[in-house]
């Protein structure tokens, strides 16, 4: 089973593109093959990025994009998430985890990304910043 | 699903029967006016029934969090009950399982709280 081509979506910054984001997530994982607990996983950590990109990255404002791409490539899952914002620095965010950390009411979503996927990597944008999200596809 | 939001009581705790997603945005807001509102009309023993919940994201784990501390910061108390599996394994990455009490039997969690 494939994925097509590297397919590319550039989406608002909105509650229902992150939403639409993450049944794109489900499906392109379906597609190659996840069963349904990593599919879950997937589209969670897609769901995460997303929100990062729109809400933080993107402020929610209507001049500012998302791309969305979903791509196959040396056996992994590829999908990468591109914002317009300020930038983010993966390093200065707190560990949540921490005893001092655990009862705020944020600050859990990059966690969750990298529990879920095999590599998170990101990339210092001008403006904003990429995240590619790396899942290895299953043996058949 | 958008979330969807009732409470009865059963021995004097307020049980929340809770269904839908529990995400950034309505389902999030809907818990987080939920419990005002009941913290508000004084009710201090409340129970969350995340049986119907399908599914939470950080943004739900954050208003749990928000709602347990709310909740103790008056005086009360707070448990969840029926965990899904996946609102199970999100709270235990995430280190969350032991600081609430969770209960999978109604009867257990109702006794639980302080009489």
């Amino acid at each position: 089973m494939t994925v097509q081509p590297p397919v590319s979506h550039s989406m608002e910054s909105t509650l229902e593109s992150v939403n639409r984001a993450e049944e794109m997530a489900d499906k392109a994982a379906a597609q190659v093959g996840f069963d349904e607990d990593a599919r879950g996983g997937i589209s969670m950590a897609v769901r995460e990025a997303m929100i990062n990109a729109v809400m933080h990255g993107n402020g929610y404002s209507t001049d500012k994009h998302v791309s969305l791409t979903f791509d196959q490539a040396g056996g992994n899952l590829v999908i990468t998430i591109k914002d317009e914002g300020p930038g983010l620095d993966p390093d200065a965010i707190p560990d949540p985890l921490a005893p001092e950390n655990l009862m705020k009411q944020s600050g859990r979503g990059i966690f969750l990304i990298r529990a879920f996927m095999d590599e998170v990597k990101f990339r210092k944008l001008d403006p904003g910043t990429e995240i590619t999200l790396i899942k290895r596809i299953p043996k058949q | 699903m958008s979330m969807k939001a009732s409470t009865r009581q059963v021995d004097g705790v307020t049980i929340v029967d809770l269904s839908g997603r529990i995400t950034l945005g309505e389902g999030s807001v809907v818990l987080r006016d939920t419990i005002k509102d009941l913290l508000g009309k004084g009710n201090k023993k409340i129970l969350l029934n995340l049986g119907d919940v399908s599914y939470i994201d950080s943004s739900g784990i954050g208003e749990l969090v928000s709602a347990f501390t709310s909740v103790q910061r008056q005086g009360g108390e707070l448990k969840l009950l029926n965990l899904t599996k996946k609102v199970h394994d999100l709270l235990q990455i995430t280190k969350l399982y032991t600081v609430f009490d969770v209960k999978d039997d109604e009867a257990t969690a109702v006794g639980a709280f302080s009489h």
